[in-house]
């Protein structure tokens, strides 16, 4: 006789066996070749700004969530990523207590206000490295050349500048190539670029590889292709027409391309899931207005480089692209909500 | 996306679960044993329950008329075992409810042989007579619905019925019966097409099935009869495909109007094993007894396709079958829109197209909720782009109103794709459900107040 007690729950009662925090995990690891290579490239240095950002996130995330009396969210690692992120676009030599305080942002500000994981309307590393380029001008704008034949011994003086105290940087810095150009009119060639033979924050300098984590994810399934390609798409035609209109002035294109941060933005940033938009068009309208506003603000702003701004800018009309790019219901002939 | 909205045999987004129904395809289609207790609830089918027309102690032969149709949305209900009605009373049914039903004690030595009734001859009778004996048959959907067919069947004044769909698509995962059904109750089929043609006035029939089942569609190619105008159309594997409105889409390239029924285009569905069972029942003038019934899932020990009497208790099913110890979810129906068993001391009934029995090790319980991240995957999935991510984030914030206005909640037919996908496992077809409840609800005390 069967006697037994029956669980009962609402169809359906399969699921496809995915997981937020698998997909965050596997960004993560898509993270990892960039944070190797930066390392490699400005050794010590780069490691500890990284450690350092990471680490802040984590611990804020862990902090806010035992004040408000939750369980710790930081299994899902999602902050682990924001601290990543921030790690990866501060200059290497960049002072710790900096570094640290923008982790405490990204996450304080930039995701825990908004209510936590799904609910940040902008991308919180971008919202941290927005506030640490408001708060501290110089710093993060000093670089440090890379492949220095000392890097894996010594670490920049800056790096341990006291909290709340202004770094002394060491006498060499190199520029970016974006600010050569800017401020220099020089420009770097593409093959530097792509193989990050060059001076920038810790990840943003060697393109393949920002390239290659991103195809991983999009091979996975747990990235949406449209935002990236979107993103370079529209900066590489943009920058190309006026490349074509006058060479002498406008960089060509794959100079804007595979230099700054806008590899890294388009793979890591444009396509956090929470602060971009749900649906296909939507995600393509998305990522074009990156591209454009990028490539805008550096020829034509006062700033050498504008992924983040134009990031930040995007996030922020997301939720009205989502309501205006709609389907059309099966059915029916309506697409956007009747008054 | 809107911009590529060319038609490709198939409707747009859907999802592809598992199939897991290799276990059970090859297996023919078994008599089951019949159940010395057989309990029938009245309530079996959509619309008004069946009225009883027998008493206590009464004697009872397989087929006898037990209950007449409440009403002309509901059928009647003939004897599934030749017996003696023991107690007529309230009956446990699925949904937790009690409904009045009949006991009837199964005689044991009996033949068990079908009572006779009066034949419908296809080639004679009008589309009314036909209409009638498929009511007076106790023909009900058997995909799973249960909608009385006769209902379904009956084209509006001022619409025209042009094609005849006959839905042999099998979309759920783990389930059978069509697949068997069509593989052997090929002439059943045809007859029952021949009945449906003449009751709707459609020219054209076309059956519809997936190509997991290219046998079946092989074999049904073979055996359509000279002068029948039925046609065959296999499609890529896909879920929902079999709910009425995707297959409507995926045939024809044709959109039913919201909140319409695919009669607005020209069009009727019917299940499969209804049309066979309308093939095999008329021509006697029999009412259903019986089903076929897939019952698989990890914990069955002798999986198979049944024909097992309607009213037979599921815990004698289960008993029969053999089941592990471990037993811990018993569904009815498919994984995906199947309803979980609380009771065992239910029954089958008209729409049970399949039992599934998963053990503890089976199911992933208690698989942690993230908060939606916006990733996009129920966009891709919902087979009527509907925005499940926003829905979802209104019926947290309990905004039944604006799902209906802006969003179109009243349309989700609650495939659950959605909720299949999200990898956050938020349970958003269950959260629209519950909505689409409360919008009903609020609408008819609106009603009662404007009334009063």
């Amino acid at each position: 006789m069967l006697k037994k007690t029956l669980h009962i729950s609402s169809s359906p009662h399969i699921n496809k066996g995915r997981s937020t925090d698998a997909i965050m995990k596997n960004v993560v690891w898509a993270l990892m070749p960039v944070v190797f290579f930066s390392v490699y490239s400005f050794g010590l240095n780069s490691l500890l700004v990284i450690l350092t950002a990471t680490l802040a996130s984590v611990l804020t995330e862990h902090i806010l969530c035992k004040l408000s009396k939750k369980e710790t969210t930081i299994a899902d690692y999602s902050a682990v990523i924001t601290g990543l992120l921030l790690g990866l676009t501060l200059p290497p030599s960049f002072p710790l207590w900096m570094a640290f305080v923008g982790g405490v942002i990204g996450i304080a500000l930039g995701k825990y206000v908004f209510g936590g994981l799904g609910y940040n309307v902008f991308n919180p590393a971008l919202v941290a490295r927005a506030v640490l380029q408001a708060a501290f001008p110089v710093a993060i704008t000093t670089w440090h050349p890379a492949f220095l034949s000392d890097r894996f011994s010594t670490i920049s003086q800056s790096v341990f500048t006291w909290p709340f105290m202004q770094p002394q940087f060491d006498a060499i810095s190199g520029a970016t190539p974006l600010s050569a150009f800017k401020f220099d009119g020089i420009t770097t060639p593409t093959l530097e670029l792509a193989f990050g033979q060059i001076s920038g924050s810790t990840g943003e300098t060697c393109a393949i590889i920002i390239a290659l984590g991103g195809l991983y994810l999009i091979a996975r399934n747990m990235m949406s292709w449209r935002i990236p390609v979107a993103v370079l798409l529209s900066a590489f035609v943009l920058s190309g027409a006026l490349y074509l209109i006058n060479s002498d002035i406008y960089p060509s294109p794959f100079f804007m391309l595979f230099s700054g941060g806008l590899m890294l933005g388009a793979v890591f940033m444009a396509t956090d899931m929470v602060s971009s938009p749900i649906t296909p068009i939507g995600l393509w309208i998305y990522g074009s207005i990156i591209g454009i506003l990028t490539i805008v603000i550096r020829l034509w702003s006062g700033l050498p480089e504008g992924v983040m701004y134009s990031i930040l800018l995007t996030n922020a009309i997301s939720p009205h692209i989502d309501n205006v790019i709609r389907y059309r219901v099966y059915g029916t002939n309506r697409k956007t909500k009747v008054a | 996306m809107a911009f590529f909205n060319f038609y490709k045999n198939t409707f747009k987004h859907g999802i592809h679960p598992p199939e897991s129904k290799d276990e059970t395809n090859g297996l023919p289609i078994r008599q089951f044993p019949f159940a010395p207790v057989i309990i029938l609830p009245m309530a079996q089918h959509i619309g008004a329950p069946s009225q009883i027309v027998v008493r206590e102690g009464q004697e009872v032969h397989r087929g006898e008329l037990l209950a007449k149709a409440g009403g002309y949305v509901s059928v009647p209900m003939h004897a599934p075992v030749s017996g003696i009605i023991r107690k007529i009373g309230n009956v446990p049914t699925i949904s937790g409810k009690m409904s009045p039903g009949i006991f009837i004690e199964t005689f044991p030595s009996s033949t068990q042989e079908v009572l006779e009734g009066k034949p419908i001859d296809p080639d004679t009778a009008t589309s009314e007579e036909i209409l009638q004996g498929i009511q007076d048959a106790g023909i009900v959907g058997l995909g799973g619905a249960a909608f009385p067919t006769h209902v379904k069947l009956k084209v509006p004044e001022g619409k025209k019925c042009e094609t005849l769909l006959i839905n042999g698509v099998e979309c759920e995962p783990f389930l059978t019966t069509d697949h068997r059904v069509m593989l052997e109750q090929e002439s059943d089929i045809f007859t029952g097409i021949k009945y449906l043609l003449k009751a709707t006035g459609a020219e054209k029939a076309i059956i519809g099935i997936e190509a997991n089942k290219q046998d079946a569609a092989d074999f049904l190619a073979k055996h359509i009869p000279k002068e029948l105008p039925v046609s065959i159309k296999v499609l890529p594997v896909k879920y929902p495909q079999g709910a009425e409105k995707m297959l409507v889409t995926s045939i024809l390239g044709k959109e039913v109007p919201s909140k319409g029924f695919p009669i607005e285009v020209g069009v009727v569905v019917v299940n499969v094993a209804t049309t066979a069972e309308i093939g095999r029942l008329l021509p006697h003038g029999r009412g259903i007894q019986e089903r076929v019934i897939t019952i698989t899932g990890p914990g069955v020990k002798k999986k198979g396709n049944y024909l097992i009497p309607v009213g037979t208790p599921l815990r004698f099913v289960l008993e029969q079958v053999g089941v592990d110890e471990e037993i811990s979810e018993v569904y009815m129906g498919g994984p995906m829109m199947g309803v979980a068993v609380s009771n065992l001391d239910i029954s089958i009934v008209k729409g049970t197209s399949g039992i599934l029995v998963f053990t503890k090790k089976d199911i992933n319980e208690s698989s942690k909720i993230y908060p939606c991240i916006k990733c996009g995957a129920c966009i891709d999935a919902c087979p009527i782009l509907l925005n499940p991510s926003k829905l979802g984030i209104l019926a947290k914030f309990e905004a039944y109103n604006e799902m209906a206005l802006d969003y179109n909640l009243m349309d989700c037919f609650e495939c659950g794709s959605c909720t299949y996908v999200c990898p956050s496992h938020i349970p958003l077809v269950q959260y629209f459900r519950l909505s689409k409840r409360i919008v009903r609800k609020r609408e008819a005390t609106k009603k009662e107040e404007v009334n009063a």
